[in-house]
């Protein structure tokens, strides 16, 4: 039973985002577990072809909508040739239909060779980019195993900023090194750039990195939950106060700069994903394509997809995903939409008892059908929902 | 039939550890009971735990063939008693059905408490005891000095002990010529009415109930009829032999010869140890005198960790009390931990025996709740009842205090041997103990010390503290000696406010504030932090006596989620839900199962 077929795709918003995993780096950064290999050569036509052939399969089983949304994820897709970047926006335009006001995010090695791409990648549609900073502090960009330094790092943020009229950047702060004082004036700085949107990740070891090595040994000492949540609450009072709140866990906008692409996640909506190891969620499947890009290749030649697997989700599951994926949210989710989705009532998807004493306890608020986490208990976010998503 | 003159019963005391069963091993080599190739190490423990840790649990027995010196053809029946303290009742039967004894002694480690106590029964059998030093090719043996102990300790003369090494085969035949010259021969009349005594019985899943005895008088044989005295009971018997150590059939056992019936028996339950068994038709006029009956005196819960397991336990512990009628026990549900069983043991070790045998052999993931002995709880009227008095198992059955009159708990008087530089700590332990000082004496450079101490507080970890302070040279050996009222209380363990049942315990008044905070603060660790911040107490009635808390999370955030995280994310949460399964829920709290246990454990006290 492998096609399922819903009335508006399955999703609880109309939103249709397509997500493009280009999966090479130049080499792997010791912190990230992101599906990305480092080969000493791509075939460019031939990786240009094949998602186009795979997105032509998810364009297929999802008629009839315009993407509101399109992300170039990594991996380091700054290091597609614009002209890779410029074949696939022109085909999901022909496929689908772009929305007027479409979200075109592409992540970007803040490198002087990438910023030197940016008019083109601009001209070939792009309209945001997500920028890898990492860090303001030298020591710190040697410790995450990045190549550029901050001079170079804030050159690209510039020449970003005049190709594009919506640029975000990453930081990973709670550093083993960094004390609260020295994260506070790289904040200050970091939001002086003036840039829209900012997402801000305490590091954390991830299974299967170098630093989940080191850490196994003993070599790596990661803020212990007290210490981290200081620098958590810090960053909220900073980013509140210069006009960038957190509307989600980690992610921080000035109101109508947040990412519409992540949004439509959060908000469970629908999305396609192509290229090796890409998720997707249509008509109540999740999808999931082929990791290692030889793999993926091999499949499309076989099948004329990348696909692993595409499996219905049970409403149960589905209703989890959508409650662990939308109380990221500061605005929470529409509990009778996500009951009325999975055909379940709202006692058979959330602890109503345990939602109780969470509410007394002024971690999560409930306002007729909305149930959100309170900004005091976002830092504790995975124990609440432990405790009130039943399945 | 045998001639009486060429019998020899005996049995072997030894310390654990002292050689005992590889003694025995050597001895069936020798007189041909195995082949070499039959002979995997130590025969005669059976069980794997008993291989294991090097103990015996269960009495065997072994008949050996022995051509000595005079040229005349013996038969020497070896009894094997368990060394340790918890089993002590075997060793009375075993030796009961003896006429002497090998003392087996540790050349390097001299005389040992344990010993002690089963010599003194042998010689209150009026037993021949022949010692044996045994491992006298060990570097640090002292042959000369254990013969002195030997002589003061326990007043045997020792100058003709034999010398040997189980291990190296030297010795052997000093021993077996010490068997047949030394022990004198059992007596018994052949044409007396039967009378044999019912040394142990087991169950063996093709033969049934196997029972082991010693005929006193008369003779036993296939197809009488005979009757058990205590019991009242008649059986038909359809086998009778010996273990050599493999089972031989024989014709009859007559008086004086050790070996085994079987008689269509299915339940171990029927056999009564220390019962007499006499002919049908021509029975004895009077029965021998039995044995004490096994009181167990040390009681704890046992739970199935996942609540399906239940009748799996039921099962798996109605199958070990087949073959251990020392152990007891009944249902018992409990709010934290659900259904389970109280179980009562003769001691510590016999506890973590069974426990071990559940988990191992019948694959039962457990949770033991804390040991407890039986208290004696006088009780005042009330209007509808008549005072009484009745026996308490479970702490978590205690009346409410204001109907008790008085609480009696039992103690025992603790012999301990211990080199003299670990003095100092022991005698502290002893009076951290409540004990009471009875006996000090030195030989040697070591020092015998007898303790009256009450049973609560040995339960716990008195053994395992004992050896750690004396880095295992300290040796320890009890016996109960009734019971006495004490200032007990029953201790509350409260979480977020709410009483704990499987961690309350009865604890001296005295001893109640440090055991309650040390509680708390094991449970400070054990419990994971919550959403909120959970107060541990310990309380005695209404008053508090000892308080943690446990402050609230502060972070659990996943930094990072995106569309292909769902579903990793979803995994994630599942597991957890599942996590909190294995915990019991107390309110809002959840406590992780290992900690009931853990909680319990007193660790290094400073």
């Amino acid at each position: 039973m492998l096609k399922q077929v819903q009335h508006d795709g399955g999703g609880l918003e109309d939103a249709l985002a397509l997500y493009i995993h280009w999966p090479f780096c130049v080499s792997k950064c010791p912190y990230c577990d992101f599906n990305s290999h480092v080969r000493e050569a791509v075939d460019q036509a031939q990786w240009r072809e094949a998602l186009l052939v795979d997105m032509a399969h998810e364009a297929a089983l999802l008629p009839e909508r315009r993407l509101t949304s399109i992300f170039f994820g990594g991996g380091t897709p700054s290091l597609m040739p614009p002209a890779t970047v410029a074949a696939l926006l022109e085909a999901a335009e022909r496929h689908w239909g772009l929305a007027p006001d479409i979200e075109i995010t592409l992540e970007a090695n803040p490198s002087s060779v990438e910023a030197a791409r940016f008019a083109d990648l601009a001209a070939a549609g792009v309209n945001r980019v997500s920028l890898g900073l990492q860090s303001l502090d030298n020591q710190a960009l040697r410790f995450l195993g990045r190549a550029h330094d901050v001079e170079e790092g804030l050159g690209a943020l510039d020449t970003a900023q005049k190709h594009f009229s919506r640029v975000s950047f990453d930081l990973i702060y709670a550093l083993p090194e960094q004390d609260e004082a020295a994260w506070e004036a790289e904040l200050a700085r970091a939001l002086s750039f003036g840039t829209g949107h900012m997402s801000l990740y305490q590091l954390t070891i991830e299974p299967g990195t170098r630093f989940a090595a080191l850490f196994a040994k003993g070599e790596l000492a990661p803020k212990d939950a007290d210490e981290a949540a200081g620098f958590y609450e810090l960053t909220q009072a900073m980013t509140g106060a210069a006009g960038l709140p957190a509307y989600e866990t980690s992610n921080h906008a000035r109101p109508g700069e947040e990412s519409r692409h992540n949004l439509t996640y959060w908000r469970y909506g629908t999305y396609a994903g192509i290229g090796p190891g890409a998720h997707g969620r249509r008509g109540g499947l999740a999808t999931q394509r082929h990791r290692k890009p030889e793999n993926w290749l091999s499949a499309l030649a076989r099948n004329g997809h990348g696909l692993q697997e595409e499996a219905p989700l049970a409403p149960t599951d589905q209703a989890m995903e959508a409650l662990l994926m939308g109380l990221r949210l500061r605005e929470g989710v529409d509990l009778d939409r996500i009951a009325a989705l999975v055909g379940k009532g709202v006692a058979d998807i959330v602890d109503l008892a345990a939602a109780g004493r969470l509410e007394r306890a002024e971690l999560i608020r409930r306002d007729g059908e909305r149930l959100a986490v309170t900004p005091r208990g976002m830092i504790l976010l995975d124990a609440i929902l432990a405790e009130v998503v039943r399945a | 039939m045998t001639d009486l003159s060429k019998i020899r019963n005996f049995s072997i005391i030894a310390h654990i550890d002292h050689g005992k069963s590889t003694l025995a091993d050597r001895l069936i080599q020798r007189t041909g009971g195995l082949t070499d190739r039959e002979m995997s190490a130590q025969v005669l423990d059976n069980m794997d735990i008993e291989k294991e840790r090097g103990i015996t649990i269960k009495a065997q027995t072994v008949r050996l063939d022995y051509t000595a010196r005079d040229g005349q053809s013996y038969i020497l029946n070896l009894m094997d008693t368990p060394g340790h303290v918890d089993f002590a009742y075997e060793v009375s039967r075993s030796l009961a059905a003896c006429e002497g004894a090998l003392l087996v002694v540790d050349a390097a480690q001299g005389v040992e408490a344990q010993t002690l106590a089963n010599v003194y029964q042998s010689i209150e059998h009026d037993h021949e005891i022949v010692p044996v030093i045994n491992k006298i090719d060990l570097p640090a043996a002292e042959p000369e000095k254990v013969k002195a102990e030997i002589e003061d300790i326990i007043g045997l003369p020792a100058d003709e002990a034999v010398l040997a090494s189980a291990k190296s085969g030297i010795g052997i035949d000093e021993i077996l010529e010490a068997i047949v010259t030394k022990i004198p021969p059992p007596k018994g009349d052949r044409d007396a009415p039967l009378k044999a005594m019912l040394v142990d019985s087991w169950y063996d899943p093709y033969l049934g109930v196997v029972i082991l005895i010693r005929v006193i008088d008369g003779v036993i044989k296939k197809g009488q009829n005979i009757k058990f005295m205590q019991a009242g009971t008649q059986h038909l018997v359809d086998r009778v032999g010996a273990f050599r150590p493999k089972i031989e059939n024989l014709p009859e056992l007559g008086p004086g010869e050790v070996g085994f019936i079987t008689a269509q028996i299915k339940e171990i339950a029927q056999t009564r140890v220390g019962d007499t068994i006499t002919d049908v038709k021509k029975p004895a006029a009077q029965a021998l005198e039995g044995f004490k009956e096994v009181q167990p005196v040390v009681f704890c819960g046992l739970f199935p960790v996942d609540a399906n397991d239940f009748e799996k336990l039921r099962e798996s512990i109605s199958k070990l009390r087949l073959n251990d009628a020392s152990f007891s026990f009944e249902m018992e549900s409990s709010a934290a931990l659900g259904f389970g069983f109280r179980c009562g043991f003769l001691g510590l070790l016999h506890l973590e025996i069974i426990q071990e045998r559940l988990t191992r052999e019948y694959d039962l993931d457990l949770i033991t709740t804390a040991p407890s002995v039986v208290y004696r709880l006088h009780l005042r009227h009330t209007k509808d009842e008549a005072a009484k008095t009745i026996e308490l198992h479970n702490p978590a059955d205690m009346p409410d205090p204001n109907r008790i009159e008085s609480i009696e708990e039992p103690w025992i008087e603790a012999t301990i041997y211990v080199p003299d530089e670990y003095l100092g700590p022991i005698l502290k332990l002893c009076q951290d103990r409540r004990g009471i000082q009875k006996n000090l004496t030195y030989v040697a450079g070591r020092a015998q010390l007898t303790y009256e101490l009450p049973l609560n507080e040995v339960v716990f970890d008195f053994y395992d503290r004992l050896k750690s302070i004396s880095r295992g040279y300290a040796s320890f050996d009890y016996h109960q000696i009734g019971h006495r009222e004490g200032d007990l209380v029953k201790m509350n363990i409260l979480v977020n406010a709410e009483p704990v049942d499987a961690l309350s315990m009865i604890v001296h008044r005295s001893q109640a504030e440090a055991r309650g905070r040390h509680m708390c603060e094991r449970l400070k660790d054990l419990i994971p932090r919550h959403l909120f911040k959970i107060p541990i107490q310990a309380a005695i009635g209404g008053k508090v006596i000892a308080r943690e808390t446990i402050a609230a999370l502060r972070k659990d955030v996943t930094a990072k989620c995106y569309g292909g995280d769902a579903t990793r994310k979803r995994k994630l949460l599942e597991k957890q839900k599942e996590g909190k399964k294995r915990m019991r829920e107390y309110g809002s709290v959840s406590i992780p199962q290992e900690a009931f246990i853990a909680a319990l454990r007193m660790g290094d006290e400073s």
